[in-house]
Order: structure tokens, then C-alpha cells, then sequence
């Protein structure tokens, strides 16, 4: 058999055995036992088909057809980046290139008293009972193929750590560029975002791609919010035609805790997005806002769960999607309400405007319900411009185009305005606005 | 300055209008009266060029040019306006926005250089004060949530930035209090000019005691009916329809 007809999955596999087999010591340490566990579970899942209910209209046969070349070292300057910065603040910007953590490109502006940044490699090699105590703790057994993939191979990505008592003033902003420009790259990039009783943090993850070959992300970050802690945390894929993007949030909340999400989708071949949040406290709220802009052939996938476990909490949530062309958007959200769950409010609302007939958008609301006392509501539309605004519109004289892109942005407006780390908002608010205007 | 002639449109293929011929000449106020389904809303709405209305005869010359080919924004670029019955509410979009987008669309097509910021604002606060329209109301998104009487305010002071040659108000006194009336009409009159019109579409004579028309016309069946100076109104006003109806039936 020639190495080219062996399949991404086998590829993958043998690919592990050889890199522990070089590890010497550490192949017997807690943290690399987790990764073996992983890989017995990404061995025995295997990548998910159309027959699986998590996947039915996310088909990833596309994606695993091609080979990758994971972890390759990608030679990136402020110069080739200077096209994909968001405009920068007084921020913690932190660079990694296909996967690997840059000090070069990345500063840090916040005190280590307020918060510790670092790669997760780097944190791994300082302390790494702490690392592990974090890593995988949330998304173990998760049934994901994808997620136990990036556990089996997590060697970078961000390991943030804010003690109790502190509020981060200056956002940080974790950039991650695929360099596609000669070859079909892959990374895996992890991130472990832990954020103390009482403490505040605001956090974007934004991804682009340099040059036109084949990207594929494979994204786990797993965020723990303490008691009484208020997280924001952003996700911002704005990447090249050829990307490929599976990614995966996974958050716990404790008591009396604040955690807002959102995910805007700007560019990409084929994205899915995991948002898996667990309300694993009394009287916490969770916010969850999305918006995607597939066009093309371009396919956007939201899953996203807010798991009630205790009770007097509240999770909302906002997706907005505009698709053109022969773009697919699907959107799965569930809620759970777990028997102890009491007075849950968890309200849910998918909105979506589909421009040419050839696109198509599937949503599905799953709300599973298991206390007596709560008050949960879910609504999704697909609709088209509403052309009793464009007439009004366009008879005080605004050309149709215009009025269709101030239309198509006021609908994204609710979105946008939630998104509270100021420079990234307004990057959003120039990128949307030009291409509404296409 | 507008010459209907002939016009004929249906919607959903049932003739509406069914031959209307109507001159304007500048400074001049017309005033279209009549009942309920005469169609004068519909006249209103194909002159503005809304999509669903079939022109199936007849033309439209205003200024010398044919519109009835032409998109509703070039309509509005030449100088037509359209205060509607029903304001169209649209989130996310604030009147501000809205008004310099359609300010400056306008001027594009007229090869003028958009307004600045500032020569922007100062002439909207200028218009705003015509119609007493509140600084908060323009920050907010357009008509959403407004009173009906704001909405029309609204109309007017949209009118009033834009400056048309020919206004043409659809029922704008429907659903307002004798004070907001008031205000708006004040409004109206204050941008009369020799060389503006305006067409008044009314189903009650009250918004023409503070708008005086210098022609009323009575639409009925998609057909102007019968025309006269203001007093037609009055006549209306007091005798209701039934005498029209009655006349137009005799004839046919």
C-alpha cells in the first residue's frame, strides 16, 4: 500500500505510536495518559459520517480525503500578517503559527499578578501537576471524534490562568494563522482558559489563513469559570476558501457566574463549531450569540448546548445567518434542564435570511427538559429581505444594493453590538459592512 | 411639472386605476379625495414605483422625463417623494443613518460630492426643528417603536431634508390627534414653494383646513370622478359620497 491511499484516520494513529515511542519518561505521565486515552477513543469513534445525528448535514468526507502536513513550521513576519490584523488596542495579542506559539510576534501587556499567559507547552514544562489538573478535564468522554483527536495530539496553544479576586482590564486576543501558502497544513491548537472565584476576563480567538492551499483546524479550548467570575470570550474565523475548521468550546460555570460567547463566522470552506457550555452552578447566566455568512459553496455549522444542572440559572442565546449562493448553514442547539434544575429560564432564537434559493439552512431546537418548574422558549425563522422595507427604503432614493446591505446589516446589528472588546467589534462592523455590500 | 395621462394599473390582475389623467403645475397643491378601495392609495403608490402595482397603460411624465421605467430610487432622485400611510419600521437602522444614506445617494446621482459629517447634522437639526421632531427620535432605529403620530412626524421631516419637487402625502392624516395634525401640516406648508408641489391624499377633508389645496379631485372606481377648487372639499365633508357615487352611477 502506497502512503497516499492510507486514510487520514490510520495516518493519524501511526503517527502517535511513533511519537511516543520517542518520549522516553514523560510516555508514563498523567498528562501523556490522557492523550492515550484519547487516541483509544478517537481510535474506537473514527471520524463521524452523515449516519451519525451530531453530523447528518456536516459532511466530512472532504475534509479527511486530503492529507495534511501537521504541526509544519510556517516562517511568519509582521509584514505578511499586516493584511489580517484586527486594528489593534492595549491588548495581550498571542500569535501561533499553524499551531506553534510565536514569542516573536506576541506581547503582553497585562501584569502577572492580574493573569498568567503562556503557551501550554511552556506551562506544561514550569507546572505541570497544574497543566494537567486542567487538560481534558471537561471534554473527557465527550463522544467527539474531533475533540479526543485534538486531546491526543495537544502539544500547543494557550494555557491562561487568572487567579482569584482579579479583573483583567486588557482583553487578550489569540490569533492563530494557518500558512497554507505552500502546502496543506494542519494544526490542532488547545487552549485551557481557567478564570478564578470573582475574577473577570475578556478573550477572542481569531483565525485567518495566509495563501490558498488547504487548512485544517481542529480547535479544543476548554474554559473553566469560577464562582462569581465574568468571562467573555469571542471567536472570530475569518479564513481563506480553502479552510477547514472544526472547533470545539467546552465551559463549565460555577455559582453566581457570568459567560458570554460569540461566534462569528466571516469566511471558510467548511465550519463547524461546538459551543458546549455547562451551567454547573446556582444563579448563573450564559449568553450565546452567533452570526455566519457562508456564500458560495461555503458551509457553516453551529452546534451549540447549554446544559442546566442546578437551579435559578439562565442561558440565552442569539444565532443570525445570512446565506447566499449555494451555501449551507445548519444550526443545532440544545438545552437541557437536568432534574435539579429548577427555575431555569433558558431562552433560544435562530434567525436566518436566505438570499438565492440554492442555499439551504437546517435547524433544529432540542430542548430536553427534565424539572417541573422552568420557563424555556426556542423560535428559529428563514426568510428573505423583507421587501416592504426595501420599497421605503429605496423610494427616499437608496439604490437596491444599499438598501439590501443596510438592511442585512441592521438584522446582524443585535449581534454585533454584543460584542464588547471594542476593537474587534469594529473590525467587524467594516468587515460585515464590505461584504454586505459585494 | 407632472402630467398623468391615461394611467392605468392593476394589482394581482384586477384593474385599480382605470385611466387617470391629472396635471400639476409647480406650486400648486392637489388634493386626491374619495372612498375607502377608490384607489388613491394605489395612485400614490404607482407614481413612487412600488413593484407589486402593474402599470398596464398610460404614462407618467414628470420634468419632462417618462418615469414609469424608472426604479423608485431614481423616482426619489428626480424629486419625487412619498410620505407613506404606513412607515415601514426597520431595526437596527437609525433615522440618522438612514436619512444621510439616502441624502447622499442622492446627491451621487445628481453627480453631487457627498455632505461631511458636519454640514450633514446641521442641516437635519435645522429640519428637525420644522416639524418639532425630538433629537432622541433620530438616534433611535427607524419608526421602531414610534407612536403613529411620530411615525408621520417622521414622514414629513424626512421630506423636509430631502426637498422634493413633488411630494406626494399618502392618507398622512390617518391616525394622528388634531395636535400632531397640526405639526405636521405646519410642516408641509412651510416647504410650499413656487416651484414644489404636492399631492395630498386624503380620505377626510380636516387635514385640508390646515393644508389648503388650490385643486380637489374626487377618485372613485380608479377614475378622477370629479374636480374643483378647495370648497369640492367642504362639499365632501358635509355631504359625504353617496351624492358622487350616485352622479357617476347616472352617467353610466
Amino acid at each position: 500500500m502506497s502512503t497516499e491511499t492510507i486514510d487520514l484516520k490510520t495516518r493519524l494513529i501511526t503517527d502517535f505510536h511513533a511519537r511516543e515511542s520517542v518520549m522516553n519518561g514523560e510516555a508514563s505521565s498523567e498528562f501523556h495518559q490522557k492523550k492515550r486515552a484519547a487516541l483509544a477513543e478517537f481510535d474506537r469513534l473514527g471520524f463521524p459520517t452523515i449516519r451519525h445525528e451530531e453530523w447528518k448535514y456536516s459532511n466530512v468526507k472532504d475534509l479527511i480525503s486530503a492529507s495534511y502536513n501537521f504541526g509544519a513550521e510556517g516562517s511568519v513576519g509582521f509584514a505578511e500578517l499586516e493584511d489580517l490584523k484586527i486594528p489593534e488596542q492595549d491588548a495581550n495579542i498571542v500569535y501561533f503559527v499553524n499551531g506553534h506559539y510565536s514569542a516573536e510576534l506576541s506581547r503582553f501587556v497585562s501584569s502577572q499578578t492580574e493573569i498568567t499567559i503562556s503557551s501550554l507547552s511552556e506551562a506544561y514544562k514550569k507546572t505541570p501537576a497544574l497543566v494537567t489538573s486542567y487538560f481534558d478535564e471537561l471534554t473527557k468522554g465527550g463522544q467527539d471524534a474531533f475533540t479526543a483527536l485534538n486531546t491526543a495530539f495537544a502539544q500547543d496553544g494557550i494555557f491562561i490562568h487568572v487567579p482569584d479576586n482579579q479583573s483583567v482590564t486588557h482583553p487578550v486576543i489569540l490569533r492563530f494563522v494557518s500558512d497554507a501558502r505552500v502546502q496543506n497544513v494542519g494544526s490542532q491548537p488547545r487552549n485551557i482558559i481557567a478564570v478564578g472565584r470573582n475574577s473577570s476576563l475578556k478573550l477572542a480567538e481569531a483565525f485567518r489563513t495566509l495563501g490558498t492551499e488547504r487548512s485544517f483546524t481542529n480547535a479544543v479550548t476548554e474554559i473553566y469559570v469560577g464562582e462569581d467570575a465574568n468571562v467573555e470570550y469571542y471567536k472570530v474565523q475569518n479564513e481563506s476558501d480553502n479552510a477547514y475548521h472544526i472547533g470545539t468550546t467546552q465551559v463549565r460555570m460555577s455559582d453566581r457566574s457570568h459567560f458570554y460567547a460569540g461566534t462569528v463566522t466571516l469566511n471558510g470552506r467548511f465550519t463547524r463549531n461546538n459551543l458546549n457550555i455547562v451551567l454547573d452552578g446556582e444563579r448563573c447566566d450564559a449568553h450565546m450569540y452567533g452570526l455566519y455568512f457562508p456564500d458560495g459553496t461555503q458551509h457553516v455549522d453551529n452546534h451549540t448546548v447549554a446544559d442546566h444542572c442546578k437551579p435559578n440559572s439562565e442561558s440565552n442565546e442569539l444565532y443570525k445567518g445570512i446565506l447566499r449562493d449555494r451555501a449551507k448553514g445548519v444550526f443545532n442547539g440544545k438545552i437541557f434542564v437536568r432534574p435539579d434544575a429548577q427555575k431555569t429560564n433558558a431562552f433560544q432564537s435562530c434567525k436566518n435570511i436566505v438570499l438565492s434559493p440554492d442555499a439551504t439552512m437546517n435547524t433544529k431546537p432540542q430542548l430536553e427538559i427534565f424539572a417541573d418548574d422552568v420557563k424555556c422558549s426556542h423560535g428559529t425563522t428563514t426568510g428573505q429581505i423583507d421587501e416592504e422595507a426595501l420599497f421605503y427604503m429605496r423610494s427616499r432614493g437608496i439604490s437596491r444594493p444599499e438598501a439590501m446591505a443596510l438592511l442585512m446589516y441592521a438584522f446582524c446589528a443585535d449581534v454585533v453590538s454584543q460584542i464588547k472588546i471594542d476593537s474587534i467589534r469594529e473590525y467587524l462592523e467594516g468587515v460585515i459592512a464590505k461584504k454586505l455590500a459585494s | 411639472m407632472l402630467s398623468i395621462n391615461d394611467l392605468r394599473a392593476s394589482v394581482e390582475g384586477k384593474e385599480i386605476l382605470k385611466g387617470i389623467n391629472l396635471e400639476v403645475k409647480p406650486g400648486e397643491v392637489h388634493a386626491i379625495m374619495g372612498p375607502n378601495g377608490s384607489g388613491k392609495s394605489t395612485l400614490a403608490s404607482v407614481l413612487a414605483g412600488r413593484e407589486e402595482y402593474e402599470v398596464t397603460g398610460g404614462n407618467v411624465i414628470f420634468d419632462g422625463k417618462e418615469i414609469l421605467e424608472m426604479a423608485p430610487e431614481e423616482r426619489a432622485a428626480q424629486g419625487i417623494f412619498l410620505a407613506f400611510q404606513y412607515p415601514v419600521e426597520i431595526p437596527g437602522v437609525t433615522t440618522i443613518n438612514f436619512l444621510k444614506t439616502a441624502v447622499n445617494e442622492i446627491r451621487k446621482y445628481r453627480g453631487e460630492s457627498p455632505l461631511d459629517a458636519a454640514q450633514f447634522l446641521k442641516m437635519v437639526r435645522e429640519k428637525a426643528k420644522l416639524v418639532s421632531m425630538n433629537d432622541s427620535l433620530l438616534k433611535r432605529a427607524l419608526n421602531e417603536g414610534f407612536s403613529g403620530g411620530e411615525k408621520k412626524r417622521n414622514e414629513i421631516f424626512q421630506m423636509a431634508v430631502l426637498e422634493p419637487k413633488l411630494a406626494i402625502l399618502d392618507e398622512t392624516d390617518s391616525g394622528l390627534d388634531i395636535d400632531a395634525l397640526r405639526i405636521v401640516a405646519e410642516g408641509v406648508n412651510s416647504l410650499r414653494s413656487p416651484d414644489r408641489a404636492a399631492i395630498v391624499v386624503t380620505h377626510y377633508q380636516r387635514l385640508l383646513d390646515y393644508i389648503v389645496p388650490d385643486f380637489v379631485h374626487v377618485l372613485y372606481k380608479g377614475r378622477i370622478v370629479k374636480s374643483g377648487p378647495k370648497e369640492l372639499a367642504l362639499e365632501l365633508e358635509e355631504k359625504g359620497y353617496d351624492w358622487i357615487k350616485a352622479e357617476v352611477e347616472a352617467v353610466s
